[in-house]
Order: C-alpha cells, then structure tokens, then sequence
C-alpha cells in the first residue's frame, strides 16, 4: 500500500482499486481542535481537485478536496461521530473517506511521504 | 484543503487550570456574585406583572387548539431585576472602560440620544399610521438624510438597511440593478482586497458574485497594478473599505475608483471607518459610488451587545435611480413616504416597514450636538489618539505599516516570536488590567494581528494608562513568563472558556433536568 | 464639546509624541483635493442638550402618539404594555454599550441572556434551538427561505397570499438578487387558500404565516405532512409573537423553521424599527443555520460558562461561503424581549395572550353592529378583517382627524387592491371606553 501527498496536504492511501483519503498531521496541527467534519456520502462522483469534505475547527473552517476521481464508496462515520479523530489519528482511525479510484494514472502526480516532508518544511 | 489562516487557539491551556482561584461557600467572590439561569429560578405560578381579569366570551381560534403549556418560568419583579443586574455586572462597556476594538469604533454613547429616542413622538409611533399623523417622524428621517448626503457628498441615501451588512447588500443589489438595466450580463465578479471584513465577500457571494481577491502592497494598501490587471468587462466592482482595515488611507484611492469606473464596474466604499474622515473629508470627492454607514459605529447609536445596528447607503448621482423603497418625499401636503417600487428601476423592499427610526433619532442627537465643528474635531482627535498610541507602543511592539494611520493602528506578532506568548494570551492578559482586547487576529493579511482602535472620546490619561499596560505586557512576554499568560485572566467573571467544547457538542439551549416531568406529574 | 475629553495641551502633547506638525498633518494621506479645509459648509455648528432636544421634541410633538388617542393597528407591530423594569434594564450601560461577546471572560453576562433567549424563543415557536437573533420579521422569514434552498437544494419557495406583503416583498428581492423563485400566491383574505395543491417536487419550501397578514388563524399540521412527503420544508411566520402564548405552537405543528417578528415583547412601535426577528428550527438544522449562537461549555476552573460557537457558519470565517452575510444582530431587542418574557413567565404570557383575545372578540362584536361593516374572519388572535361600505383609507383619515387611529387599510399593504377592507388589532392597552369610541366615531364616519 502507497500513501500519497497534496500540496493541499491530503493523503491518499491505495488497496487495489480504492483509495482512503484523509487530511496529514501537518494540516490538523495547524487547524487546531477539529469539531465538525462534513463528508460526501456514498455514490457521489467526485472529481480530482474539486470540494470534497469539509472540516472545522473552532476559528476555522476549510474544505477538502479530492486528491484522485472517483465514486466515493465509504464515508467514516466514526469521525462524524467523534470529529477529534481527525487530531488524535489523522493518517489511520480518523481517514475521511473512500473513493473507487476512475484514473490510477492521477496518483503519479501526488508527492510520496519524504516528498511531502520536503514540501512542508519548506512552504512553512 | 484549503487552510483558513484565522485559526487561533480554543481549547484551554493546561497552565489555566492548574492555576485555580479559592473558593468560598456561595461561589460568589464578593462583588462578582453567581447568577443561575432564569429557568432555574422557577416558581409555578408566580408572575412578574399584574394583569387584569379577562373578559369572558366564547374563543375564536377556529380549528386550532389552546395550547397546554409554554414551559417558561415564573418569577417575580425583584428576582427579574436582579437577574438582569447581575448578568450586566458580568459585561465590561464602554461606559466602564477603554474598548480599543479596531474597526469597530467603540465610542462613548451619549445618554441624551437615549432620552430622545424615547420621546413618544418618535418611540410610541406606529409604522402604518395615516402618513398625516407622522409628519414629524418623516421630518427626522428628512433631516437624517440630508445631515448624510451633506457629510458624503453624495446625491441620494436611502435609511432602509437594517445594519451594516444588510447595507452591504443594498449597495451591491443596487450596482447588480444598475448592470442589469444597461442590459451588462457580462459581470460576474466583485474584486475584494485581503484585508476586507468578511461581509464583503459574504455579501458579494450572497448576490451571485463571485469573489476575486486583490493583494496589497508591502504598505498595507491595494496593489492598484493588480488591480488594473483584473479590470474588465466581468467585473461588476470593487468593495473596498477606506480608511482600510490596516487603518491606513488608501493614498491611490481616487485613481482606484477612476479606473473602476472606467472600466464599467462601480466602486462600493465600505463606510465601517467613517468616523476616521467624517466631517473632513466627502466621499464622494473620492469617486465613491455607494457606500454604507453604520450609525452604530460613526454616530454612536449603542451596540447593545450585538445590535441593533442601521446602516443607510449613499448614492452616487449614476445609482441614485436605482435606491430601495420605502423613502421619503417632499409633496404638497408635507412630507410624503414612498413605499411601492412601482415600474421604476428602483428594486423593492429589504425589510418590513421603513428602516430602524430608533437609530435614526439617536444618530440625528449625536449630529445635532456635535455640529460641523465638533464633527471635525471627532475625526482629527480619533487619528490623533491612534497616532499617538501607535507612537507610545511602536518600540516595543511591532507595528505593521509606517504611520501615520487614521483612527486605528496595527500591530503584528513578530514582537512575541520565540516568547510562547501569542496575541490571544495578550489579549487574555490585558483583561486583567482592565481592559477590552483590541480586536485580535484580524485583518488577516498580518500574522497575530493586533488592531487597536481608541476612538476620540478617551482622554490623555485613559490612553496613557492602556499604553504602560500593554508596554508593560510587552515587556513580560519577553522576559518568558508564559505560564503568566496562559493562566490569564484571572479575576473575570469566568476564566478561559473551552469553545472547542462548545462546538463539538453543541448546548444551545436549556432543557429540563432529566426526570422533572416525572416529578411533576406525580 | 461635551463628548471629547482632550485639551489643547493635551492635543499639542500628543501630537509631539507623534512627530507630526498638525493634525491635519495627520491626514497627509488623503489626496489633497480631497481634503475639506475646514468644518464641512451647510451644516449648523454643535449645540447644547438643551437645544437638541428642543429641536428635537418639536419635530416629535409633529406625530400623533399612539399611546395618546385609541389605537387599533397591528399588521406586524402591536402597541403592547412594556412594564417599566423592561426599559430600566437594557438601559444599564454595560447591556448598552457592550460589543458582541466575542471576548467571552468579559461578556458572560450578554451571552446568558443570548442562551436564555435561544431557550425562551424555542420554548414559544415549540422548536429544537433558535439563534440569538436576526433584524427583523421579515429579514428572518427571507433568510428562512434561503436556508430552506440550501437544505432542500432546490429552488422555488411557494409563499402564501397571507403572508405579510413587506415579509413577501423582502423574500422577493432576495430572490432576484440571490437567483432563487419566490412565487408569492394571490392575496387571501377569506383565509381558504389550498397551498398543498401547489407542492410539487421541485418547491424547496412553504411560507405561511399564523395568524396570517389578515388575522386567520390555522392548524398547519397536514400541511407539514404534504411538505414532509414532497421533500420540502414548511416555514411558520409569526408576525405577533404573543400569540404563542395561546395558539398551538408552530413546532408541534410540525414546522422545519419558525421566523417570527418578536417586537411585540418588550419593544416599543418606534416607527417600525429596530425589532427583533426571530429564528428556530428542527435540531436537525442547526448547521445551515444563519446568525449568531450562544452556547454552553465550561470555564478553567471547571465552572459553566457561555459562548458564542458554531461561528464557522457565520461571514467572518466563512467569508464568500457563509450562511448568511449577517453581522450585527437585534442583541439590545432581544435582551429586551427576555425581560419582558421572564417577567410575564408562563402565567403571564398565557394569561395575556387569553386577555387579548378576548378583547379582540369584544372588538370585533362592536364593529359588526356598526350598520354596513361585516366582520371578514371566522377564526383570528387578536386582530381581524372587516369589510367596510366605503373605501378605507379614507375612513382610517377620517378616524385620525377625530384623533383615533382605527387600524391599517388593507390597500396600504396592496395599493390598489381590496380598498374596502381594513385590519383592526385589539391588545391590553385598548380599554372598553376606547374600543366603544372607535365603534361609534366609525358608525359616524361611515353614516
């Protein structure tokens, strides 16, 4: 399994033909204490790069966007149900959702983990 | 995702609660005294007010049913008029003290606009009498008018908004209409600076619009090449606060609204620092198009904790067709309102009656009493007082553009870098020594922004006393005493509050303890 | 001037403090063309109190007080008794002069007013929560709408002809401006119309108002059940809150939102504004709702305390995707709206509103005995319709030169329509001599 990053500083995780999407540590660290995230729900099409999600914090309110195209599959209702998730496990239990992957030539252009790490540390 | 660079801290620093304050048997602590909701003061039956006995006749409520109960409680007058006082004993105002909220022109609220108001001429009017028995009510709104057309320059007002974002949307309702009767389809977007409040692109989006974002200069103004470059027949305007929210004037402004309006779209002035140029300096002589007032802000009508506000727009003479109603007229019996749009290009109605009268006799006091001369003094001692405390802080902390500013000053956070203390723990702090925070992580086109508007109605002294408190914070924060900070405040009503709490599981309401309607029924 | 506390001294201090010349140096900034070299022409110079509020009080001695002669209008402001205690309190500095609580340490006691507010307002409409304000009536009713497209997301809002014409024609400008249909139904006096007839799949929301515009009052509860199935959203407009002290709450009716005008506690007529509008809704909505909320959480030290949360909905983080682009609210209103309602309590409110009504049933006898007038409703609150012989405004002119404002004609509302039908409201101010002065002057005017 591959774990992908966004300049917009979601992941991607790939089995097979579906992919797990969430937002990186870096992203929650800097959003503070999440308290309300909005997820698409199963069968919606997504396209890459457009509004996928959204997320809160107290001050802050951001949407997540689509890393790849796909047919959302799965939401995660246990970050619906405790949205803190998204800071105490933000790459495993507190991923967002679940798409079938239409174009696995997208992830090519996503940077891998030691990419990402670079892009961080030198956009902040 | 996108990242909202607004985030601050909201969960509560561990050093905040290992610093409790003893306790005593009540929970009161001598003046602050505990106040329980009015819902946990109920006593069945018992009742505020005396009401006479009602006249027995058979109901006519047709096919609807009497309702059993409401739920609310039952107090009497004493335990109300404590309730209410000690709630208001938990609010600071600016009648207690210094509320240097930037762009939010926290002035002093004279009492006799209150009297006025209250004059039964005005308060006990209702908005459907014949339009003879409210000729004195149409005279005000007349006078007002003009009293607002005379301090812009402008050539026609309409009072109808409700407040200052509701103004917000009659002014780019209006610039949409004015397209609309040119037969312009073609403008689809609202050009917005950075460091613009959030109504703007809110007001914006809510017409339709979508927003572009114009970037500022290393001065703290809008960058007017950038400007120029997104100028063009898909731009409906600009909204554009000036004096802006960095406090600065915008130096480029009447060239801003000259290549605006040469380019077909409409400039809309953001009028929230009015009071910085009110009675010096027209807008229109700036090439404004239209632009909102808050009387809640320049002329002082209270805030009254969040409303309500009145925030009438002014026209250029190219809009003025295009002005909501209901507006009054002079006609051959006096004063005549009108309230239909009719066939005209004028568009109809943004509220039930004919805007907030109550304001409106509370600004026209506050005009009165200062005339052109006190007005032109307001102004020059509100710049004066910001100056001055941009000046008396400016070594110690960092201020984010060269002066001078107009009536407000902006600092950053790059004077606590390295400290641990961030502005919030600044503000927090500050409220131990008496005052409100200035307004805090806005606008956002600086880090931990510190926005300190003063106004022209504190003394040397007030300010000298804010001045050595902040110095003085300044000063701590450098010496490295965050736990200081974080614990803070500690002698308010209420110490940090967890609004991360707050949000992840909502409480909005008071409901009955559980089993209470057991109890009752029994 | 008595509100600007420097000196001289203190201004040239100051000024060497800021390095700069004058302070009209001060404003090098403004383009010089710009600037006024002096106070402003055309305007008087400033003046003492005294002669303020001579100016003041003459232009206020010009309008016929309510309070001072019978009156009988109603149509979405009612002339209520405000008990004294209401007026003293709002009129303490730190209500008055206070900013929004967005410092909650220094502002606990704005927010436990918000958060009983919210709770008094959704224990009136029979609703989950309600928000801590909006302007007005008829902003909340607009903005109702507005949220009902962004949850339904669809597009055609159906609003019936008893809705208040200023609560349609606010809707309708949202709409045109916004891009949404507002389709507003004919006018319905009698108070018959079938809106669940109109309900299609593509109506994003139902507005009725109870009582409505012309004073009928109606169980809306199968209406809530045809909405529910065709995937809409009923909005009950209230336009004189007390009578959710007597009528079937709009809740229980089985309303998604209730935007109601709450004027009628605790705020004067002032000419029609400010008011305070009113906002609740099914728990389910919280979310998509427009405006400020108040709740609770904790402090430091572990005690209860308030705030203002869920404010990422609102324009100062959302920006271009908030909710709604309000800002400022009613807070002063609502604050005098929870006076008033606490001080009623539950036996004062039910009580009240049972007086009012039946006052309006005295009324409404008195009126139908006047030869040619004919009582239009069969059911009403405190306020009906009657037909008249003759045109009303008129007839309401006539009535004020006897100094008795006997309710809004109905072609206020709709110029040019239903000229013969005039509004009358009945409240606990109206004693028996007056409504028998109304009667009598009528049948004077009318003979």
């Amino acid at each position: 399994m591959t774990v992908k990053y966004t300049k917009d500083h979601e992941w991607v995780r790939v089995d097979g033909d579906v992919a797990t999407i969430g937002i990186s540590n870096f992203a929650q660290g800097q959003l503070g204490d999440v308290v309300f995230v909005e997820l698409p729900e199963a069968g919606r099409v997504l396209e890459q790069g457009k509004e996928a999600a959204v997320v809160e914090s107290v001050k802050a309110a951001s949407d997540v966007y689509c890393p790849v195209s796909g047919t959302v599959t799965e939401a995660n209702q246990a970050l619906v149900d405790d949205p803190s998730l998204a800071n105490s496990a933000p790459e495993t239990d507190g991923w967002f959702f679940k798409v079938t992957l239409s174009d696995p030539s997208q992830l090519d252009a996503l940077m891998d983990e030691a990419a990402y790490a670079a892009f961080v540390e030198e956009s902040h | 995702m996108s990242m909202n660079s607004q985030g601050r801290p909201s969960a509560i620093p561990v050093a905040a609660s290992t610093d409790a304050v003893t306790g005593t048997i009540t929970g009161n602590r001598g003046l602050q005294i505990e106040e329980p909701l009015i819902f946990e003061q109920d006593a069945p039956g018992r009742c505020g007010v005396d009401l006479p006995e009602i006249p027995t006749v058979a109901t006519r409520l047709g096919a609807v049913k009497p309702r059993a109960t409401v739920g609310l409680p039952g107090l009497a007058e004493p335990q109300v008029v404590r309730h209410y006082t000690r709630l208001s004993q938990k609010n600071y105002a600016i009648d207690s003290g210094l509320y240097p909220l930037g762009s939010c022109t926290m002035k002093h609220n004279p009492r006799l606009n209150e009297k006025m108001a209250r004059l039964p001429g005005f308060a006990d009017v209702h908005p459907l009498q014949p339009v003879s028995t409210v000729q004195g009510a149409l005279e005000l709104m007349d006078a007002l008018a003009h009293w607002l057309k005379t301090l812009t320059g402008m050539a026609a007002v309409t009072l109808a908004p409700a407040a200052g974002a509701h103004g917000e949307m009659c002014g780019i309702m209006a610039i949409r209409a004015a397209h609309e009767a040119k037969g312009d389809s073609g403008r689809t977007k609202i050009l917005v600076p950075e460091s613009a409040h959030g109504t703007n692109p809110a007001t914006a989006a809510a017409c339709g619009y979508a927003v572009e974002s114009i970037p500022a200069t290393a001065d703290g103004r809008v960058d007017l090449a950038a400007l120029k470059a997104k100028l063009g027949p898909d731009v409906a305007g600009l909204m554009l606060t000036n004096p802006n929210t960095c406090g600065l004037f915008e130096r480029d402004i009447i060239a801003i609204a000259d290549a605006v309006h040469a380019a077909g779209g409409y400039f809309y002035c953001d009028g929230a620092n009015f009071n910085a140029i009110v009675g010096r300096v027209r807008p229109a002589d700036l090439g404004v198009a239209v632009m909102h007032i808050n009387l809640h802000t320049t002329f002082s009508t209270p805030h009254g904790g969040g409303g309500p506000g009145s925030g009438p727009v002014v026209f250029s003479e190219a809009l003025a067709p295009y002005v909501p109603v209901p507006y009054v007229t002079h006609g051959a019996n006096g004063f005549a309102l009108v309230e239909e749009a009719g066939d005209g290009p004028a568009f109809g109605r943004m509220k039930a009656f004919h805007g907030q009268m109550g304001m409106f006799t509370r600004a026209l006091s506050y005009m009165l009493s200062h005339g052109a001369d006190g007005l032109w003094q307001a102004s020059g001692d509100a710049v004066l007082n910001a100056n001055y405390v941009m000046a008396k802080l400016e070594d110690v902390m960092t201020a984010s553009f060269d002066g001078p500013c107009m009536h407000e000053c902006l600092f950053d956070d790059r004077f606590l870098k390295g400290t641990g203390v961030t502005t919030l723990d600044m503000a927090k702090a500050l409220i131990d020594e008496g005052f409100h925070p200035m307004t805090m992580y806005f606008p956002l086109v600086v880090h931990g922004a510190l926005l300190i508007e003063p106004t022209e109605t504190e003394s040397k002294a007030s300010l000298d006393q804010f001045i050595g408190a902040l110095r003085a914070l300044a000063e701590r924060a450098k010496g490295g005493d965050v736990a200081y900070f974080q614990a803070a405040p500690r002698l308010t009503p209420r110490r940090r509050l967890d609004e991360t709490a707050a949000a992840r599981k909502p409480i909005l309401r008071w409901t009955p303890p559980a089993g209470a309607d057991a109890v009752a029924a029994e | 001037m008595r509100y600007l506390p420097l000196t001289e001294a203190d201004r040239q201090s100051m000024l060497a403090a800021t390095r700069a010349a004058s302070v009209n140096d001060l404003f090098r900034d403004v383009p010089e063309a710009a600037r006024l070299s002096g106070p402003i022409g055309g305007l008087p110079n400033h003046m003492g109190e005294l002669e303020v509020e001579r100016l003041m009080g003459a232009m206020a001695a010009k309008n016929i007080a309510a309070g001072s002669v019978p009156s009988f209008l109603g149509a979405g402001a009612y002339r209520h008794h405000v008990p004294a205690t209401v007026d003293h309190m709002v009129q303490r500095g730190e209500f008055l002069t206070a900013y929004t609580p967005y410092q909650p340490e220094v502002s606990q006691g704005t927010l436990q007013v918000l958060f009983e507010f919210q709770t008094q307002v959704s224990l009136l409409t029979g609703m989950d929560v309600a928000n801590a304000s909006m302007y007005d009536g008829a902003t909340a009713c607009a903005e109702a709408v507005i949220m009902a497209n962004r949850v339904t997301r669809r597009k055609k809002a159906l609003l019936s002809g008893g809705l208040h014409p200023h609560y349609r024609d606010t809707t309708t400008t949202d709409a045109r401006f916004i891009g949404f249909d507002a389709v507003a139904l004919p006018a319905d006096p009698t108070g018959v119309e079938d809106l669940a007839a109109q309900i299609d799949n593509t109506t994003s929301c139902v507005v009725v108002q109870n009582p409505s515009v012309f004073g009928h009052v109606r169980d809306y509860s199968d209406l809530a059940k045809v909405c529910q199935a065709k995937g809409a959203l009923l909005i009950v407009v209230v336009t004189e809150a007390l009578s959710l002290g007597l009528l079937t709450p709009p809740g229980d009716m089985g309303a998604d939102i209730v935007a109601a005008e709450g004027q009628s506690f605790g705020n004067a007529l002032n000419f029609g504004g400010p008011y305070v509008g009113l906002f609740a809704v099914k728990d389910k909505y919280v979310r998509q709702m427009p405006g400020r909320l108040c709740g609770e959480t904790v402090d430091a030290d572990g005690r209860r305390g308030f705030v203002l949360t869920l404010s990422t909905r609102e324009q100062h983080i959302r920006r271009e995707k908030a909710t709604s682009n309000i800002c400022t609210n009613a807070g002063l209103c609502a604050l005098a709206f929870s006076i008033h309602v606490s001080l009623l309590g539950e036996a004062g409110i039910t009580h009240l509103a049972q007086l009012n009504h039946a006052k309006a049933v005295q009324m409404a006898d008195k009126l139908a005995a006047v030869p040619g007038v004919e009582v239009v409703n069969g059911s009403f609150f405190n306020e009906f319709t009657v037909k008249l012989p003759k045109p009303a405004a008129g007839v309401v002119e006539a009535l004020a030169a006897r100094r008795i404002l006997g309710g809004v004609p109905v072609s206020r509302l709709y110029p040019g329509e239903m000229d013969d039908l005039l509004l009358v409201a009945v409240t606990e101010t109206n004693t028996e001599s007056d409504m028998d002065a109304f009667a009598t002057a009528l049948a004077e005017v009318l003979s």
